[in-house]
């Protein structure tokens, strides 16, 4: 199969879908690799290194295209490549389709198979194919630098000779994955951080970068579906502002991350709050492509305001575009394993990988894919390995069969029936004094059942030992024979039962308190 | 036929029946009363640590009410045989108890179950030597079941125990002995015991509604003894090291049902309260216990497991290289750790490295590091077996926690240590379903940042099972024995 990486028509793009490392990697895995010439240039990655890597270059996109069995792209395509494209083939890229509506009828209408790999689930099992999550930690990175760059002062407190440096206090907006990387980076140049996210799950993580977590005095907690904020309360809102505006005034750097699936960036940052920082303070906004957390942000460029910077770079990813494209390619070989890789490439409906990242397949829209059956939880990027942690209540921990046992319900019929029955046979045959002394027993075992489930784990071993100690109680018995008994033999029975019953007494109890003694806190 | 040693002593009150309460006057009912109250409150009190010490006096004050009771009552006259039947024992009970070493907790436990069951026999073949009068043919047919029952139970509690207590000091191999037939030769047992039974209870009571104590009768009785010991031999020879934790608390729970059948037979309510107790309690760890395993209760009684079934899995289950680490290198990345949590298991108790492991815990927690211990329910030999020694060696107990406590922070834990644990610890038990421990609940380190596991060396667990989870990326190896490499750690820590 072959795969064709066009290069990126935008002037601004500076992005390319694979590097020489993916084009490696796919030629690997079975693939043919056609790339436009210069596809790279603008990622440090020139034809000669893909060429050495094993790709092929021709001179026109529409070469590229032409031959292409799979294309590869970082934007959505144009109308002008759109039209390039030939049915059958299948494009990755990003494609945001919510607002794409006519690129999608176009896809569709010419029989191209799409995967938008801004549409890629957020299950664990996808998480290498997340190129979101990728995207949007180099973003908070670079948001951090674009500020240090503008920002007129050290990152971290000094003491020099000429006078002491107060550290700069950063506050990021909002604890996903590009918040979290911004808080890494600040906190990474020394300044004091500060972090809040409506999701109280995400504390946890803000702090444990070394950031303070703010919190309103508020409950109600903004964990939406998949991981993502959700709209909040009224109230709740009033008291963010209330916040928000506290904090303007004290810090030289906001840094936010905030939005809402679907909807435009809330504004969190009014034009009272900037005039409110210090002259020299930078605001980053990260949700400038979705109009900005900042009432004042304008797309794509820098604005000052009384002596504040105002950032709303929509391409910080691509700033990086060495690192983004390889990041990028990535996940796009990860798509491409997932798709069943150059032997059995195929369009599985079945896999919710694919499947929630199809647009167009078949010359029809497949977009939206059907709702999952759960929401999965937020989504914890700092390990790749093994499951996500579940809830572990009992019914879900256990997904392998649990030992064999009767079936419940069976089970349950058979214990009935068998405790009418004895207490039938109890009640008909046994004489007044046993029926006396049953009733005396079964009541004690409910009490021992009540009083034994409260005992720590902690103490079982305690536990034996006094259980040890009062069944010793059965020195009774032995004192009646040793002096009830009626001949030489029940005597020394009984004074032997004593004897072991003592040893039981005395050494239960002792040993019982000297281990707790020895529990301390 | 008379039984030759039948011959009547010189007694005041030779065949007055059995019982406190029919003689005694109802104070010392009142006092049996007090007495089973403060043995429920004991138990009652053991359930928080704040609490026990409390706990443990309400039983010992439940017992002096109880044993003086029926000291001063007039039932017990012989006093020169009681002193030298209790006094030697309180001291031999005393001396055991503070010669022990908490590593050896087991084996006592399992040998103060040995001497309730044996107790019980002794207290069941008094029962049936001393004549009783006044018993309709009705109550005399209950009381031989009673003493049957009862001596059954106590000779399976007396030989199961012993041979626990074996196994558990080293005496005698922790592997399972699975003789061919075993079920069979259980099944034949219990059969033989029941017809001897029936047997038993019906040549015990003449056609005249007397009550007759013959040789038949005995000698029944000690063939009964006979093979419920055996079967008890045998049950207990079937089990494996790890699984003693199900056995002890069952035999603990046996000597309760010992004690309990000893309370039928002589009338004694507080006998039937105490037994009641011990044997739910019993039950009740037992039943924790296998919960801990996912494994039904028939499944470890019938015993075998980790030998027959056991090697299955580790043919795939070996894969990858394992990665060592050092000693140096542990402490190092656990100095640099904010969280580090360390699960211990038996290896542990057999190296005796829970002191240095204190210190170590000690020396960490005073460089910030917030230092954890993970128990596993099954962890040991006994019933909350790891949290004693944790605590003998100092640790306090608030930063001792169960599985369940734990295990949903284990992902936010960067550095986990496994010490002689494994199949606690493996992830086969959650993800594989082929894995013979498949479905028990385990800890989940893997889920950590980093698992250093130290071990001897690559066997496998109990189960038999290979462990998946020394093949993964962000576990380590700290081979050698527990306690040097916990020492090791130690030098590196002071350098």
């Amino acid at each position: 199969m072959k795969i064709g990486i066009p290069r990126e028509v935008s002037s601004e793009e500076r992005r390319v879908a694979v590097v020489p490392r993916t084009v490696e990697r796919l030629r690997k895995n079975g693939f043919e690799v056609v790339l436009e010439t210069a596809a790279g240039s603008r990622a440090d990655c020139s034809d000669a290194k893909y060429l050495e890597a094993g790709g092929t270059i021709c001179d026109t996109a529409a070469d590229v295209y032409a031959q292409a069995d799979i294309v590869l792209k970082v934007n959505p395509p144009t109308a002008a490549e759109a039209a390039l494209i030939r049915p059958g083939t299948i494009l990755l890229s990003l494609i945001w389709p919510a607002s794409q509506e006519a690129l999608i009828e176009e896809l569709a209408a010419r029989g191209v198979t799409t995967i938008a790999m801004d549409c890629v689930p957020r299950i664990s099992r996808a998480q290498k194919l997340d190129v979101l999550s990728a995207l949007a930690n180099i973003a908070g990175y670079r948001a951090i630098i674009e500020a240090a760059n503008r920002f007129g002062r050290f990152f971290a407190g000094q003491m020099t000779a000429a006078g002491r440096v107060e550290p700069a206090k950063v506050l990021v907006i909002g604890g996903g994955v590009a918040g979290l990387a911004a808080i890494t980076a600040a906190r990474g140049l020394g300044a004091i951080v500060r972090g809040f996210d409506t999701r109280l799950a995400v504390k946890e993580q803000v702090e444990s970068l070394g950031a303070e977590f703010l919190v309103l005095d508020f409950e109600e907690s903004g964990e939406g579906e998949g991981g993502y904020a959700k709209v909040m309360s009224e109230a709740f809102l009033e008291a963010e502002m209330k916040l928000f505006a506290e904090q303007a005034i004290e810090v030289d750097i906001i840094i936010t991350t905030a939005m809402i699936p679907g909807r435009d960036a809330p504004v969190l940052i009014t034009s009272g709050m900037v005039e409110t920082m210090k002259e020299g303070s930078v605001i980053v906004d990260l949700a400038a492509e979705r109009g900005g957390n900042c009432a004042l942000t304008e797309k794509g460029k820098v604005v000052e305001h009384h002596g504040v910077a105002i950032i709303g770079y929509t391409d910080l990813p691509a700033r990086m575009p060495a690192l983004s494209s390889r990041l990028y390619g990535n996940a796009l070989v990860a798509m491409l394993d997932e798709m069943g890789g150059a032997e059995s490439m195929t369009i599985d409906m079945d896999n919710e990988i694919v499947r929630g990242s199809l647009i167009t397949h078949d010359s029809a829209v497949t977009w939206p894919p059907p709702k999952p059956e759960e929401p999965s939880i937020a989504p914890d990027y700092s390990k790749d390995f093994g499951k996500r942690p579940e809830p572990t209540d009992e019914a879900t921990s256990v997904d392998v069969p649990p030992a064999k046992r009767l079936p419940e319900s069976l089970s349950t019929v058979i214990g009935g029936i068998a405790v009418v029955l004895l207490l039938l046979v109890i009640g008909l045959w046994a004489p007044a004094s046993f029926a006396t002394h049953f009733t005396v027993f079964v009541l004690a075992c409910f009490v021992g059942w009540q009083v034994v489930w409260s005992v720590t784990p902690a103490l079982h071993t305690p536990l034996m030992s006094v259980t040890n100690a009062i069944s010793g109680i059965i020195i009774l018995g032995g004192l009646l024979h040793l002096s009830g008994g009626s001949t030489v033999s029940a005597v020394v029975l009984g004074a032997v039962a004593v004897f072991f019953a003592t040893i039981n007494i005395a050494g239960g109890f002792m040993v019982t308190r000297r281990m707790l003694a020895m529990f301390r806190r | 036929m008379p039984f030759p040693f039948n011959m009547i002593l010189a007694s005041s009150d030779a065949a007055a029946p059995m019982g406190a309460e029919a003689t005694g006057g109802s104070l010392a009912t009142i006092a049996y009363l007090v007495a089973g109250i403060l043995f429920i409150l004991s138990l009652g009190g053991l359930s928080k640590q704040e609490t026990a010490t409390r706990g443990t006096w309400y039983g010992i004050i439940g017992m002096v009410i109880a044993l003086a009771a029926a000291i001063l009552g007039p039932d017990v006259t012989r006093y020169g045989v009681l002193v030298v039947a209790m006094v030697p024992a309180a001291a031999i009970g005393g001396v055991l108890a503070s010669r022990v070493q908490m590593t050896e907790m087991p084996q006592l436990v399992a040998l103060l179950h040995s001497f309730v069951g044996a107790a019980a026999v002794l207290v069941g073949f008094a029962s049936y030597l001393d004549p009783h009068g006044g018993l309709t043919i009705a109550e005399a047919t209950v009381h031989e079941i009673e003493v049957y029952i009862g001596i059954c139970v106590g000779a399976i509690t007396l030989t199961g125990s012993i041979i626990a207590g074996l196994k558990l000091h080293g005496v005698m191999s922790g592997k399972p002995l699975t003789l061919p037939g075993r079920h069979l030769l259980n099944l034949a047992a219990v059969v033989v015991t029941v017809l001897l039974g029936i047997w038993f209870v019906g040549g015990a009571v003449s056609d005249e509604g007397m009550f007759v104590v013959d040789a038949t009768g005995i000698i029944l009785l000690i063939v009964a003894t006979l093979i419920t010991g055996l079967i008890g031999i045998h049950m207990v020879m079937a089990i494996g090291g790890a699984d003693m934790p199900v056995v002890v608390s069952m035999l603990n729970s046996y000597s309760g049902w010992a004690a309990a059948a000893a309370g039928f037979m002589l009338s004694s309510d507080l006998l039937i309260i105490t037994g009641a107790l011990v044997g739910s309690s019993g039950a009740i760890l037992s039943y924790i216990m296998c919960r801990g395993m996912n494994r039904s209760f028939v499944s470890v009684i019938l015993g075998g497991f980790g030998a027959a079934e056991g090697t299955v899995a580790s043919a795939d289950g070996e894969q990858g290289e394992v990665i060592e680490i050092s000693a140096a290198d542990t402490v190092d990345h656990m100095r640099a750790a904010r969280k580090v949590v360390i699960v211990p298991g038996y290896g542990m108790a057999v190296a005796q490295a829970q002191h240095s492991l204190s210190n170590l815990t000690q020396q960490l927690r005073d460089g910030g590091v917030d230092v954890r211990y993970a128990i596993h329910p099954v962890a040991g030999r006994l019933p909350g077996h790891m949290n004693v020694l944790l605590a003998e060696a100092g640790i306090p107990y608030d930063i001792v926690l169960e599985m369940d406590e734990i295990n949903d922070d284990l992902p936010d834990v960067d550095v986990v240590l496994v010490i002689g644990a494994n199949d606690i610890v493996n992830p086969g038990a959650e993800n594989d379903p082929n894995s013979p421990i498949a479905g028990m609940p385990v800890l989940q380190v893997w889920k950590s940042g980093l698992v250093v596991v130290m071990k001897r060396g690559m066997a496998t667990g109990y189960a038999g099972v290979g462990n998946p989870l020394f093949f993964h990326d962000n576990t380590r190896m700290l081979f050698g024995d527990a306690k040097k490499s916990v020492d090791a750690m130690l030098g590196a820590i002071n350098d």
